[in-house]
């Protein structure tokens, strides 16, 4: 039920003020401090432009190059790991809710499991499976967007896990089978849109997570950001420093995009919500203002 | 209502027949085991066209089942479900063409009350401006009219099974399910609600089958009750049938009051503490029984008036129900009895009365008194 979710007693302003600010200074402060390195000029002080210049003018075409393309991949590698997600453990969840609970502790163990093992166990498991999914379907980079399923379950599960509870998935869908929806429309229209949030939250999750992956890719020998990165970083940490700011900016935009994406269907009159929507130039088809 | 849309998605023949005169449901046999746990057992019962049948029951006595069974909601394990003659037992819940209110809050949190209305008109591929103005309707025929844009965390409880009724039934379905719909509510929201749906169904002659757990409820809004106990029924009938004259001592126990009196039954009459009474059922085999009795069919005079026509005892409690009272009277042969009487009959505690019973046939049970057996 809608009422359930909401969060019952809202923080007044001061503390969320203060919780915002104290949020936004831990995450302010380090990037920060990588714009104020990327601006020294040299051992003798003083700032200006001239590293972020000279990787714009012919840097990212020459020499450094690689990292474009490592950045290339890993946004690959992250919508792979997203349809993962939105096609095989959203409707896994659901189908386990709704017709399989008995389930759902197994479900949870399988889906917990991976935040226990640590990343290098993971690839002393893989890597076999890599040399048979090489032979099958290529050494490809995106073949590491199998393993990164497997690495953002746990937190994709729980994000999506929460909303799930929250929402009563067994009314909502016989409600709309007795009013005429098949599975699809049930899954379509009903359902996504109430787990909406879990969903993008475990998207989002998702997103971040492949983007900062180093410790698989390293050893199965393949190229994502940031092992491209490390590379550039053993040469040159300044030009290092200015290209994790570009891919950190990436990720931003691409997770609002995601989230943007979310609000764009359907404006909704949540209080507790401020949807970004205000600023959407598509149109619901439906508009609800009007009344017959 | 305009008639003549049907449902292109409905492959029944019988959606073609305007939802006024009703249809025709009937459960042959139906068995439906959870495990080991048979929760409907030969289960069999016929709602008539535009009739409201009420399942009442204990809970875990099957009557959700029966009517989840109906929506397609649950697979049957024998039997066969009939709508209109036609066995809908493999038809799937979408096709069905059922209109469902459930106990808990079901409307679709992400859409507002009118687009819930249409959501069943948009599954049926209605156009949108006929969605809009049937959902509108639909709404006003339960006083929602001006809720249309308002999403369900807008609305109170009483307001969110409106709109869910109105969604339901939006439809013109063949059948409309309430499943407790009004379990969640409070006592005041409750009454008015219940003759709300009681007035709209009859106006639209829609057959109905209403499940509750709430014997009030059941009497008040059913054309008929169906009592359930164990997955099958013990008695069908009409409100007044079932409660003047119960079937089996388990309905004359769940529905309505009853004080159960020690009795001896002798040539197809009962004999409660030397007054004799008719039975409901007269052949009864001879024996000694357990009687129930009515509060309102015992009747409170003085102690003083003709001694010997009733039972003497001593008043316990009495309590003002508003348009009755509600007496416990300890008798002298042992036992209390409670009964129902006018308000401006005022006993006091501790004052010596005489019960006497108004002739009305009693139900009872085969009873084998134990000894030391304490009083009920």
């Amino acid at each position: 039920m809608s009422g359930d979710i909401r969060v019952a007693h809202a923080p007044n302003r001061l503390t969320r003020g203060l919780i915002l600010g104290v949020v936004g200074l831990v995450f302010a402060v380090p990037i920060l401090a990588m714009v104020e390195f990327t601006l020294r000029r040299g051992l003798e002080g003083g700032y200006d432009l001239h590293r972020w210049t000279d990787l714009f003018q012919g840097g990212l075409t020459g020499e450094y190059k690689p990292v474009l393309v490592a950045l290339g991949n890993s946004v690959g590698l992250a919508i792979g790991t997203v349809a993962i997600i939105l096609l095989l453990l959203v409707p896994t969840m659901l189908l386990v809710h709704i017709r399989f609970p008995q389930l759902r502790r197994v479900l949870e163990i399988l889906c917990i499991l991976p935040i226990s093992i640590p990343a290098i166990v993971l690839v002393v498991g893989l890597a076999p499976v890599f040399s048979v999914v090489a032979q099958l379907v290529g050494s490809g980079v995106w073949t590491l967007a199998f393993a990164y399923g497997i690495t953002v379950l746990p937190f994709a599960y729980r994000a999506i896990q929460s909303n799930l509870d929250g929402v009563d998935v067994r009314t909502l869908s016989e409600a709309a089978r007795t009013l005429g929806a098949g599975w699809g429309s049930v899954l379509l229209r009903v359902l996504v849109p109430n787990l909406r949030r879990g969903i993008l939250a475990g998207a989002f999750i998702a997103v971040a997570v492949v983007l900062g992956e180093f410790t698989i890719a390293s050893l199965l020998n393949r190229v994502n950001l940031q092992t491209a990165l490390v590379v550039v970083s053993k040469n040159d940490p300044y030009t290092a420093v200015i290209l994790s700011l570009i891919a950190l900016s990436v990720a931003f935009l691409l997770l609002l995009a995601i989230g943007r994406l979310g609000t764009v269907r359907r404006p909704r009159a949540q209080t507790a919500r401020t949807p970004v929507s205000a600023a959407s130039p598509t149109s619901t088809p439906t508009p609800t203002g009007a009344r017959p | 209502m305009s008639q003549k849309t049907v449902s292109p998605k409905t492959t029944s023949p019988t959606t073609t027949s305007p939802a006024r005169t009703g249809s025709v449901v009937e459960f042959a046999g139906v068995v439906k085991r959870f495990g080991t746990h048979l929760a409907l057992s030969e289960f069999a019962l016929t709602l008539h066209a535009g009739e409201l049948v009420a399942l009442l029951g204990p809970s875990g006595s099957g009557k959700t089942t029966a009517l989840r069974v109906l929506a397609g909601l649950e697979s049957t394990d024998g039997g066969r479900i009939l709508i209109n003659g036609d066995d809908v037992s493999g038809v799937p819940t979408s096709r069905r063409d059922m209109g469902m209110v459930f106990q808990s809050y079901s409307l679709f949190p992400h859409l507002s009350a009118g687009e819930n209305v249409e959501f069943g008109l948009r599954m049926r591929r209605v156009p949108a401006a006929e969605r809009r103005s049937r959902a509108a309707e639909a709404l006003d025929l339960v006083g929602l009219d001006t809720h249309y844009d308002r999403f369900a965390h807008q609305l109170s409880g009483g307001q969110q099974q409106r709109v869910a009724l109105a969604r339901a039934l939006v439809t013109r379905p063949r059948v409309l399910l309430l499943d407790e719909p009004l379990s969640a509510l409070d006592a005041k929201v409750r009454v008015s609600l219940r003759e709300q749906i009681r007035r709209i169904q009859t106006e639209l002659g829609i057959t109905t089958l209403f499940v509750t757990h709430d014997q009030d409820e059941a009497l008040a809004v059913a054309d008929r009750v169906a009592v359930m106990q164990g997955g099958r029924i013990e008695q069908v009938g009409t409100p007044e049938e079932l409660y003047t004259r119960p079937a089996t001592p388990f309905i004359a126990d769940f529905v309505g009051l009853s004080n159960r009196l020690p009795g001896l039954v002798r040539h197809g009459f009962a004999e409660v503490h030397g007054v004799t009474l008719p039975l409901v059922d007269p052949s009864q085999p001879d024996g000694p029984v357990r009687v129930f009795v009515r509060p309102e069919d015992l009747t409170l005079g003085t102690i003083d008036d003709q001694p010997g026509t009733g039972l003497p005892g001593t008043v316990l409690l009495s309590s003002f129900l508003g348009s009755l009272r509600r007496t416990s009277v300890r008798l002298d042969v042992g036992g209390t009895v409670v009964l129902q009487h006018d308000v401006r009959l005022h006993p006091t505690v501790g004052e010596s009365v005489l019960v006497r019973f108004s002739g009305a046939p009693v139900p009872v049970e085969a009873h084998i008194p134990v000894e030391a057996q304490t009083p009920s």
